[in-house]
């Protein structure tokens, strides 16, 4: 079953992308159709089945409180398509 | 001796060594193999041969003094999805088109301590979306095979697409993949070569551009195991950066292509006989039973009862996962950004004109089994399903010592066959994608060629770590299977 | 007493919760090496992980997992040995990976409590619901330029502890005793500054209110990110008040995110109905689930300093101080020390009072701190020798103690300069009297016919001709003597 208009329009609002109103119909269908194959996980018994976390296999790690890394602002901003001295820039945000 | 495009990545090394030939004429060769082929394989999406005479030349001067890695002077190409320090990493995205990495990732670091020669970076679906290589914001890459009656373009398979063609068409000795459900397996099935998707935690995610974290796995691509094999010693390894990764020693991988099968366990999982199974994979998979049995090993029938909900699983997981991976691709920080008055409407219109169509699916498909209400009911079942995934193999390993199966449910197909169904797309990761669910290695080699002369893989399933084991069966089926014929576009036919 | 609020219906209960972000005290963030310091040249305590570079992946600091376990015995709280990294997803500018990495469905602490001291002299218990890690994100400046936000990354990814209480707070004293409280743990075991100037301490404030003897809950809402304790204490009024308001004009209080207006003294809806939050949770795939030892939990345990309840009872307990002083001296860890110093070899009591009073008087008045306090605790404790041994009375103490203050100088140097010991000589005591009784004979014709008042006066005048430096025991004794004679 088709995904209708709102529902799709309120997934790519979350999703932060623009869609043009023919996607909106188009990516509805094929997400429908999508969504109605994986129903079929719904026979599958899952009583008392935990959910996978990772594969198992690694073992807990954790980093030393060192400060090892940063101090690389060149290298940050490097790639920025918009850059306003050592700031990142974004239209404003009125709060 | 034959042509410099005969060279096996081994047999190069081993020439390499023996001064027989140099790194600067290796890497010279294929980098006009790739001039001149790569127009209409569209393999590559940057080439980077000034940097690669570079490294050539050094590794001449330590190969003069009789030093250097295991891959001295062994040109090499890398999947587009490895950032490379300083080179134009894309991930096939307009979003990352011009994004150049300060830092290289792992598994190249490692290659490149090693001596490898990088010829550039090479094609694949956009962010590794795809079993085609259609989904490529550079254009889709063409299979250098084709069918002995007609000339239309062959896909590649994919992800890893871009890899697969390379190696098949001799442009690149090895070449890195990924594989998340079938990115490396599938595109070699469908391109003649060998490939290995290692165990989830061998091969080091930093630095490696991330699809579905849970699943990504960097893994080697060459034309046999031999060059698989001395490629996986050289990416795997143990990394502090990547919380997921395995600190287990890497073995020495190339030694174990000698151990043979003799009284191997090798499963068939009976749920493998999907309906509708084309006749000619059955036969192939006979085959390799046979060939198998001939070389000493037991074949046994194993069952993998929750096989059919791999795919829907697989496709639940991945995306979600997708879906939060990709939301870094803003617009603010690095890559395409459209420019907006307001910053939601940055992102919206950055996004839109950054992903392709299929990204952007499955992007919305991820939050969709995301959201609230649908997240108990889609994403925390499918993880469920998984436990169970993984339960089938590991209880099939206390019995077997591989698996064999099928890599995919057809060779390759042409560019204009493409399903506009995606759910039929998606099937053709149906025999890769569990192993990748459960997180064990496996592996594809070329096994023969389809009624149209289009070459079939046969896959191998191992238990966790033992990518050994896999290497020996595999390489008993390389033996069985004499696999040698070309394809069309060849580096060294065309020369 | 319970505080309620008295509307045109009647009287109203308020209750409350807070949900406090303590910056973790660390060199590193929580998942990359980068500075966790504040401050700092904009966009340089980043690194490509903080950042959210393409193929960066988080790696878990063990120092800031063992400041939430230590916060969590602190909170007397259950320490949960597994617990996991979820991913909450939203789009900002100040995010730079599209989500932030918190606990959601499995915090690293579960339930606690926090014993606060009412000013009644009362103590509540409020209860901790839970505690976990999260980063904290980046820095948007709205204030540089007309049309756009600029971003400093500094603090995105540095590692913050989300305290969550229960809805146990019923009054704005309540709030601000609880916050200090929290705050004064927190110090006490070194995992957060406390320093809201900074932000390393901010607070969500949950509100509703109810008519007493209501069991259930009626609809909350939720003041972002108030920075300060008073104005914690503040928005609580005016929301329950606006809260009130809505329930007695009939109409009903929705839930929704508001923002608290000091300046206006208000609260102000953040909402905007189209963007509603979905925050799809789900575990971090890059990271593996935090399982930690029960033995590591068991030594960090140990290593615990005391904490300020444990220390409030000895101190009570080894040096006879009240529970109000107590209190007092208990609020810093400096000052405790401090006191103990003072109080270990002088007169206990006579420290918890000299440091109640003329010593934080001093303090307060040179603008001073106990870290970098005028006198020091062995000073003070001379001090205090000198007024036990006799030296000096209590009068004369507190100008030495000035005159320690303004010089620096030892309390026995004062005494000998300015020549202030005390007088114990009899002789001298008694012919001081006796040259003010001669003085004041018609006083001492009125005290002998009952007016027992003009005792003082004759105390007075004598230590006036003794210039302070009589001892009063002395005097008094010597002065009942002649007077009876």
């Amino acid at each position: 079953m088709s995904l209708d208009a709102k529902t799709v329009t309120r997934i790519a609002r979350l999703a932060r992308i623009g869609l043009r109103p023919e996607e909106v119909e188009t990516l509805g269908q094929d997400m429908g159709s999508i969504i109605d194959w994986v129903e079929q996980l719904k026979e599958v018994d899952v009583t008392g089945v935990d959910p996978m976390i990772g594969t198992g296999l690694a073992k807990p790690r954790l980093r030393e409180d060192r400060v090892t890394d940063g101090d690389c602002r060149d290298k940050v901003l490097a790639n920025a398509p918009e850059r306003e001295g050592p700031f990142f820039t974004v239209p404003k945000v009125v709060e | 001796m034959s042509g410099i495009h005969d060279f096996t990545l081994a047999s190069a090394r081993d020439a390499l060594k023996a001064r027989k030939i140099s790194a600067v004429e290796l890497t010279n060769a294929h980098i006009d193999a790739i001039e001149r082929l790569d127009g209409q394989l569209n393999s590559f999406i940057t080439r980077t041969p000034d940097q690669a005479r570079e490294g050539a030349k050094a590794a001449d001067a330590a190969l003069a003094k009789g030093e250097g890695g295991n891959l001295c002077g062994i040109p090499l190409g890398i999947k587009d999805l490895f950032c490379t320090n300083g080179v134009r990493t894309t991930a096939a995205s307009k979003i990352l088109g011009n994004f150049v990495p300060p830092y290289e990732s792992t598994v190249t670091a490692n290659l490149l301590k090693d001596g490898a020669v990088f010829l550039g970076k090479l094609n694949l679906d956009e962010f590794a979306m795809g079993s085609a290589n259609l989904t490529s914001a550079f254009g889709p890459v063409e299979n250098p095979w084709k069918r002995k009656d007609s000339e239309a373009k062959l896909v590649p398979g994919g992800s890893s697409g871009g890899s697969a063609a390379a190696v098949a068409a001799g442009l690149v000795l090895g070449a890195t993949g990924t594989d998340t459900g079938g990115s490396i397996r599938q595109p070699a099935a469908f391109t003649g070569i060998a490939g290995i998707k290692p165990t989830y935690g061998r091969c080091s995610r930093f630095g490696t551009i991330a699809f579905a974290s849970s699943l990504d796995q960097a893994g080697p691509m060459a034309r046999n195991l031999q060059d698989c094999a001395i490629l996986l010693e050289s990416m795997a390894g143990f990394d502090p950066r990547d919380s997921t990764s395995v600190d287990t020693p890497v073995p020495n991988y190339e030694a174990a292509l000698k151990r043979g099968v003799k009284g191997l366990r090798v499963g068939i999982p009976k749920e493998y006989h999907v309906d509708g199974m084309h006749a000619e994979i059955e036969a192939l998979w006979q085959q390799g039973m046979t060939w198998l049995r001939d070389a000493g090993a037991e074949i046994v029938e194993v069952s993998l009862p929750h096989t059919k909900y791999g795919l829907p699983t697989y496709y639940i997981a991945a995306l979600a996962e997708a879906s939060s991976n990709l939301a870094r691709y803003d617009g603010v920080r690095f890559g395409e950004r459209v420019s907006a008055p307001s910053l939601d409407g940055l992102y919206e219109a950055s996004r839109a004109a950054g992903f392709g169509e299929e990204v952007k699916r499955r992007i919305l498909i991820g939050t969709h089994v995301l959201s609230s209400g649908y997240y108990d009911a889609y994403y925390l079942r499918a993880q469920k399903v998984r436990t169970l995934i993984q339960q089938d193999f590991l209880k099939a390993f206390e019995n077997v010592d591989v698996l064999l199966t099928p890599t995919a449910p057809s060779g390759a197909f042409a560019q204009d066959e493409k399903p506009t169904d995606p759910v039929q797309m998606y099937l053709n990761d149906v025999f890769t994608v569990p192993a990748s669910m459960a997180g064990v290695p496996a592996l594809s080699v070329p096994a023969g060629l389809d009624a149209r002369g289009v070459p079939l893989g046969l896959q191998l399933i191992g238990k966790f770590f033992d990518e050994e084991t896999l290497i020996a069966a595999g390489h008993a089926i390389e033996q069985a299977a004499a696999f040698h014929h070309r394809p069309t576009l060849h580096a060294g036919v065309s020369a | 007493m319970s505080y309620r609020i008295t509307g045109s219906t009647g009287e109203w209960e308020i209750v409350v919760g807070l949900e406090v972000h303590a910056q973790v005290v660390s060199e590193a963030k929580l998942f990359s090496g980068a500075s966790a310091e504040y401050g700092g040249e904009p966009n340089t305590h980043v690194s490509l992980v903080d950042a959210g570079f393409p193929g960066m992946l988080p790696v878990l600091n063990q120092e800031c997992v063992a400041q939430a376990v230590r916060t969590g015995l602190g909170l007397e709280a259950e320490i949960n040995l597994f617990s996991r990294f979820d991913r909450k997803n939203y789009f900002y500018a100040d995010l730079p990976t599209g989500y932030q990495i918190s606990q959601f469905a499995h915090p690293i602490i579960g339930k606690g409590k926090v014993l606060v001291d009412l000013a009644d002299g009362s103590t509540r218990e409020i209860g901790v619901t839970r505690l976990h890690l999260e980063q904290d994100a980046g820095k948007s400046i709205h204030d540089q330029d007309p049309t756009r936000s600029f971003i400093d990354l500094n603090r995105a990814g540095v590692a913050l502890m989300e305290i969550v209480s229960e809805p146990d707070i019923r009054s704005p004293e309540e709030a601000g005793a609880y916050l200090r409280k929290l705050r004064q743990i927190l110090r006490y075991i070194g995992t957060c500054d406390g320093n809201m100037e900074e932000g390393s301490m901010r607070a969500d404030v949950n509100v509703s209110v109810r008519k007493p003897g209501e069991t259930e809950y009626r609809t909350r809402c939720e003041i972002k990110n108030v920075n300060s304790i008073r104005f914690v204490m503040m928005a609580i009024e005016v929301e329950a008040q606006r809260q009130i308001e809505v329930w007695e004009a009939g109409g009903t209080v929705d839930q929704e995110t508001r923002l608290f207006d000091h300046v206006r003294s208000e609260t102000r809806s953040l909402r905007s109905k189209e963007d509603a939050h979905d925050y799809r949770y789900f575990p971090d795939p890059d990271l593996l689930p935090l399982v930690i030892e029960q033995s590591w939990v068991d030594e960090l345990k140990a290593a615990l300093p005391e904490l300020p309840e444990a220390k409030r009872a000895r101190l009570e307990a080894e040096y006879g101080v009240s529970r109000y002083e107590s209190s007092v001296l208990c609020v810093e860890q400096a000052i405790a020390d401090f006191y103990e110093t003072v109080a270990r070899g002088a007169d206990a009591r006579l420290a918890a009072n000299w440091m109640l009073g003329d010593f934080f008087a001093a303090l307060n008045r040179t603008g001073r701190s106990i870290e970098d306090s005028p006198v020091s605790a062995e000073g003070l404790r001379e001090l205090l020798g000198l007024i036990s041994n006799s030296t000096i009375n209590g009068k004369i103490a507190k100008e030495v103690l000035e005159d320690m203050v303004e010089t620096g100088d030892s309390a026995s140097a004062i005494v000998e300069r300015k020549g202030l010991r005390q007088v114990t000589d009899t002789g001298a005591i008694e012919s001081a009297i006796r040259d003010i009784l001669a003085a004041n004979t018609d006083k001492v014709e009125e005290y002998k016919s009952g007016k027992d008042k003009l005792f003082g006066f004759f105390v007075g005048q004598t230590m006036k001709a003794m210039k302070g430096k009589g001892n009063p025991a002395l005097v008094n004794e010597t002065l009942k003597k002649l007077l009876s004679e």
